[in-house]
């Protein structure tokens, strides 16, 4: 199995999805501070296998998986599943025919 | 006000008093109708500290409650901030189907089918019979090989980490597991609290896997590395036939964002952390 990308590199990519979902203000949210909080206070330790370390960092790459698979699915739903229906407009409009109109409003309308 | 196609209903109280319900500012009716998107009502989402340790969620002034009734909380921080900022993320609409965190709290909280532990143990260890990891096929030889080579390191892994055996199998009643084993991993699931258990059973139920959801929760595996494995059989014929955008990869982010939050959401909930300063001396 593939060892897990730098601390350093999951960081980033936990940052750059914050700021997809937040916009420029970032950096005043509950989730930046709380994780670089986090980064900060896992970076020194004394053990050469430190497993609190290990630890946060796979929780750290598991929250980055979370915010990215997120922000994909959504796009691709938006992309392919997103459109819904077409109307009765449209479909007549596909083979060249219009919905009729009634002037009067139909009997039961007011 | 708009809205939104619901009327404005006057009710009396014994009072005498009348008041004004309307049902979307009723937030134990936060799923009231499916059909209905419900817009985002609220600017600013907090986290607060109540009785007891726990940790709440508000919506600007109002504090969260879970679909039924009871008040929204949360063992430790982390997780708090987490579905805050799933609350944050919303734009006009509420998006429930991508909260996978505020729907595993709520599960936990509100426990809706009624289950025990031991049920949910019961249930997470059916998958070990016709687990993922341990169903083979007999052919087209690539698969099987493949299968040798991605499948086998995970089995032996999980064989030596709880000293059990399970062993795969071709049939089509998959292999035997001998009740040793399942009294062993029974014994270990027995010794997470009732939160863990419901992200891990959730996980468990993604994966089809109990070999892979361990070696995740254990932090042998990453989550796209389980994920992968546990659609092993889909990516060997992606590489064969093609990859359809809106089918395999929408399922894949899907899976992985499910497994991320339900593996986030065990290790959140199994674990306590204190921070010890060491003192320098010199």
């Amino acid at each position: 199995m593939e060892p897990l990308s730098l601390p350093l590199r999951v960081c980033r990519g936990i940052l750059r999805e914050l700021r997809y979902l937040q916009g420029p203000s970032y950096k005043q949210s509950l989730a930046y501070n709380y994780v670089m909080d986090q980064f900060r206070k896992n970076k020194v330790t004394g053990e050469r296998y430190c497993r609190a370390q290990q630890e946060a960092h796979h929780a750290s790459h598991t929250y980055l998986c979370y915010l990215a698979s997120t922000r994909n699915y959504l796009a691709l739903h938006n992309l392919y599943h997103g459109k819904g229906e077409r109307s009765a407009e449209e479909v007549a409009g596909l083979v060249g025919l219009r919905l009729p109109t009634q002037p009067g409003g139909k009997g039961w309308e007011k | 006000m708009d809205s939104g196609g619901f009327s404005l209903r006057k009710t009396k109280l014994p009072e005498n008093k009348l008041c004004l319900i309307n049902p979307q500012s009723r937030f134990a009716l936060k799923y009231s109708t499916a059909a209905v998107e419900r817009k985002r009502f609220y600017q600013h989402v907090s986290i607060s500290q109540g009785e007891g340790g726990v940790f709440e969620i508000n919506l600007d002034r109002r504090k969260l409650k879970t679909p039924g009734g009871k008040l929204f909380t949360v063992p430790n921080e982390a997780l708090a901030i987490a579905v805050a900022t799933e609350w944050d993320a919303q734009r006009d609409t509420l998006k429930f189907y991508t909260m996978h965190l505020t729907t595993l709290c709520n599960t936990a909280l509100d426990n809706p089918t009624q289950r025990n532990k031991d049920q949910m143990i019961n249930a997470a260890l059916k998958f070990l019979e016709t687990d993922t990891v341990c169903y083979r096929v007999d052919e087209p030889h690539a698969l099987v090989e493949l299968q040798k080579n991605e499948w086998d390191p995970v089995l032996h892994w999980i064989e030596n980490r709880y000293n059990v055996t399970i062993g795969s199998s071709s049939s089509i009643l998959g292999p035997e597991i001998p009740e040793a084993t399942k009294d062993t991993f029974r014994q270990h699931l027995n010794s997470y609290n009732f939160w863990s258990l419901t992200g891990l059973e959730f996980v468990i139920t993604q994966l089809k896997s109990v070999v892979l959801s361990l070696g995740m929760i254990d932090r042998h595996l990453s989550v796209e590395q389980a994920v992968l494995l546990s659609r092993l059989e889909e990516e060997f014929q992606i590489r064969h036939w093609g990859n359809v955008e809106w089918a395999h990869v929408y399922d894949m982010y899907d899976l992985r964002a499910r497994t991320a939050a339900g593996t986030l959401f065990v290790h959140l909930s199994s674990e306590n952390s204190t921070v010890k300063h060491k003192l320098l001396q010199d």
